[in-house]
């Protein structure tokens, strides 16, 4: 006989659609982004097959424009930055700290429907001729210079982002006001930190973005100038507001991603976190920090030495807290007891990824090195290597970390193994020649090239295409388990934590009765705590 | 799992549930008491509920904060870039209109909170309504004389585009991005009015259905910190806007 679980309480397209359980709502996003992801993942191929050889012979420099700056645009606003808040974020963070559901059900769903209404515009935008402007909408090409689908696409855009908000301010109201007796701030798990941080910055830095897209789009319909210069506008104060939030946001990517490492590197190393208020607060000081260093977008943009000087500073700055973070996972790895199952692999690969593309990051903060390599391929590899390979790495950790939860059923672990191999080796063979090519001088958004260029270009095409292929096995395997895979039961992981003492899949209410936390949430070993209790 | 760790694992997290009453179904009704008809079921009791809901709003209005901070931000760059130009734009606004809105829209920031406190003290359903419609009919006001100004605004061609008048400018570049910024920043502020009476009139409907009392008040109270949020977004704007040209060409 089957229990009553989420998944089969209730059933028919209306109890999926107009659900407020947060963990359908948690699936209704998986499904979304999913195809967003495929959508995003279908131009990155056009692109590294059109750079397959130096001419540019497959598509028109035009529509190569408006390929990559749809790559960008899906792959940004319509999956890295839903991808673990929407999805494992909804799902968890009320388990994990004990409550029912999100504070605000309803809000929550609506979400989820602005987020499927942005999605229309943007793809609307993309089928009636697609955008030129590359993702980040410089003024003028997004005023004066591009086609009225700009507006469409930034609309997209903007509604998009109060999806963003309202998840933000939902996981803000829910750490705060709806945790279990006895789960304190310093019991809480990383993840939720994690989760906190990632709202702060949600909540500050989108609307930012859609005041912004607000004055491109009354300059555009009412002809005013705010960022035309021919009408006294500055087009540099549309980078600095559209930097002010899209530097932040690639902490909306990236602290979600840490918060599923800390995790997974406790749980296969049978570890407690080494340092845990360190990387608590480490995820506040990113989120902080990471307000605070948007100039060095812009160093080659007209800005003065100093506040040049200031941004490359503070941009070293922020990488203090990440670099705590990699040492604390690396500690809490030390003389752990560690497995290699393939959640791990991608912990293991984040981490390695991440302090590469962190690295370059300090690298690009430096002002003279940035004016060298600006706008080459080396910083697209420097931004694929934090996006792919830490963001993407540790939300594909973490699917397969809580699927069994998710879905009840384990899926086939050689199978997981392949994909995890295949996504580390077909990323860094797409991206490292990246770094080469761009610091040798190769510039981005072309679609021809230099023929002494076309080494490290095939490269980058083969990678890609192992790449496609680890990405779309889990779609295999994964659909897969959900017919015929074991049973997972409540803790297949032998791990700690809330998540794991209630059933796979979880009731629809989480807990039967509001648990009591009597202890921190992940003791794989006693602590005086444990003791007084 | 290795099995060396396993003797180092403490129990399960949470301890076995304390039941009062009887057995009861397991969905939080364990201890037999009524919950208020507006418990929604994730929420322990109302206290949690509205707490809940207060800092709810709260974090809005500070996204509402960093939405306007753009605008302002665009305000003060080209302010500091054009000071001469602003002050001569903006000794073209009416004081008098200008302040009278300031007025208005305090004094609605008084009603409202008197409709707050009416709700909290269990007051007649007629006094609740009464405060709420004071409050509307203040914000309809204040509407209807942005409505004027923007009146005079079209006539005289001062909206910037096409039919701009440069003419009657010394600096018509800035006066224009001036206006520009104007039109944005007190449209933007005027439809956050509008959507303030939107939800006035839903509080109007529940409270005329006697809905809030001492018990429950939320709706009241979280619309009132929006209202008064509105308002202090104005509290900026008139002096900005209305008050910075006062000693052009006046000496």
């Amino acid at each position: 006989m089957e229990t009553l679980n989420y998944l089969n309480n209730g059933h028919g397209l209306a109890s999926w659609l107009l659900t407020k359980d947060h963990k359908r709502i948690a699936l209704l996003y998986l499904v979304s982004i999913t195809a967003f992801f495929g959508l995003g993942g279908f131009f990155a191929m056009l692109i590294r097959l059109e750079l397959l050889t130096p001419a540019g012979d497959l598509l028109t420099s035009e529509t190569y424009n408006k390929v990559f700056t749809m790559h960008g645009v899906v792959m940004v606003f319509f999956f890295l930055i839903p991808s673990i808040p929407a999805v494992l974020g909804n799902f968890l963070v009320p388990i994990m700290i004990g409550a029912k559901d999100l504070a605000f059900p309803r809000i929550n769903l609506l979400s989820w429907y602005i987020y499927v209404l942005g999605g229309l515009f943007t793809l609307t935008a993309a089928l009636t001729g697609g955008v030129d402007t590359g993702w980040t909408f410089y003024t003028p090409y997004s005023t004066a210079a591009a086609n009225s689908n700009v507006m469409t696409a930034a609309l997209g855009i903007f509604i998009t982002g109060f999806s963003s908000i309202l998840t933000g301010l939902n996981f803000i109201v829910t750490i705060h006001r709806m945790r279990a007796p006895g789960m304190t701030w310093f019991r809480l798990p990383l993840f939720i930190w994690s989760h906190y941080a990632t709202s702060l910055v949600m909540i500050l830095g989108t609307p930012v973005i859609a005041i912004t897209v607000l004055m491109v789009a009354a300059e555009r319909a009412l002809h005013l100038g705010i960022f035309d210069p021919a009408l006294g506008g500055d087009p540099v104060l549309f980078q600095h507001l559209f930097w002010f939030y899209s530097h932040p946001a690639v902490y909306i990517m990236i602290l979600p991603a840490m918060g599923v490492i800390s995790e997974l590197v406790q749980t296969f190393s049978r570890k407690n976190i080494f340092g845990y208020s360190f990387v608590a607060f480490s995820s506040l000081a990113i989120a902080v920090v990471g307000f605070l260093v948007w100039g060095h977008h812009l160093f080659v943009a007209g800005q003065s030495t100093y506040a040049g000087l200031l941004f490359s500073l503070l941009s070293f700055v922020v990488a203090i807290p990440s670099a705590i973070k990699v040492f604390n996972w690396s500690a809490t790895m030390y003389k752990g007891s560690v497995s290699w199952q393939s959640p791990m692999l991608y912990a293991i690969g984040f981490i390695g990824l991440f302090t590469i593309g962190g690295l370059t990051g300090v690298m690009l903060a430096t002002m003279g090195i940035d004016i060298h390599v600006h706008d080459t391929y080396f910083v697209v590899a420097h931004f694929h290597y934090i996006m792919v390979g830490g963001a993407i790495m540790g939300y594909m950790g973490g699917l397969h970390y809580w699927w069994p939860k998710m879905t009840g059923r384990l899926y086939n672990e050689p199978a997981a193994k392949t994909a995890a191999f295949l996504i580390f080796i077909g990323f860094n063979l797409t991206f490292f020649p990246q770094f080469v090519a761009g610091y040798l001088g190769m510039p981005r958004r072309y679609h021809a090239y230099p023929p002494e260029m076309q080494v490290w270009n095939v490269m980058s095409s083969a990678g890609a295409s192992i790449l496609a292929i680890g990405y779309a096995l889990p779609l295999f395997y994964l659909l897969w388990s959900l017919y015929r895979g074991a049973a997972a039961g409540a803790d297949p992981w032998g791990a700690k934590g809330l998540e794991w003492e209630i059933p796979s899949p979880p009731p629809t209410e989480n807990f039967g009765t509001t648990p009591i936390i009597t202890h921190g949430t992940h003791q794989y070993a006693p602590s005086k705590e444990v003791g007084i209790v | 799992m290795s099995d060396a760790h396993a003797e180092h694992y403490p129990g399960p997290l949470h301890s076995p549930p304390v039941k009062i009453g009887g057995e009861g179904p397991a969905h939080g009704h364990e201890d037999g008491h009524v919950h208020h008809p507006k418990l929604q079921h994730h929420f322990d009791d109302m206290a949690q509920q509205a707490e809940a809901s207060t800092l709810g709003m709260w974090v809005f209005l500070v996204t509402e904060i960093m939405f306007f901070g753009g605008l302002f931000t665009a305000y003060l760059v080209y302010r500091a870039h054009s000071p001469e130009a602003f002050q001569e734009a903006s000794a073209h606004l009416s004081i008098g209109w200008g302040g009278f809105n300031t007025a208005v829209l305090i004094f609605s920031s008084l009603t409202m909170a008197l409709a707050v406190r009416a709700a909290q003290t269990s007051e007649s359903a007629k006094t609740q309504v009464t405060w709420i419609a004071i409050t509307m009919f203040l914000g309809l006001v204040f509407l209807g004389v942005k409505g004027i100004e923007y009146t005079e605004k079209f006539r005289d061609h001062i909206v910037p585009g096409p039919y701009f008048d440069a003419s009657r400018w010394e600096h018509p570049a800035g006066v224009e991005m001036f206006y520009s910024l104007y039109f944005c920043m007190t449209g933007l502020h005027a439809l956050h009015m509008i959507i303030g009476l939107g939800i006035m009139t839903w509080l109007a409907i529940k409270a005329w259905q006697r809905s809030f009392n001492a018990d429950y008040y939320t709706p009241v109270e979280v619309a009132g910190l929006y209202w008064h949020f509105v308002d202090i977004v104005w509290i900026f704007l008139f002096p900005l806007l209305y008050l910075i040209g006062r000693h052009y060409h006046h000496g």
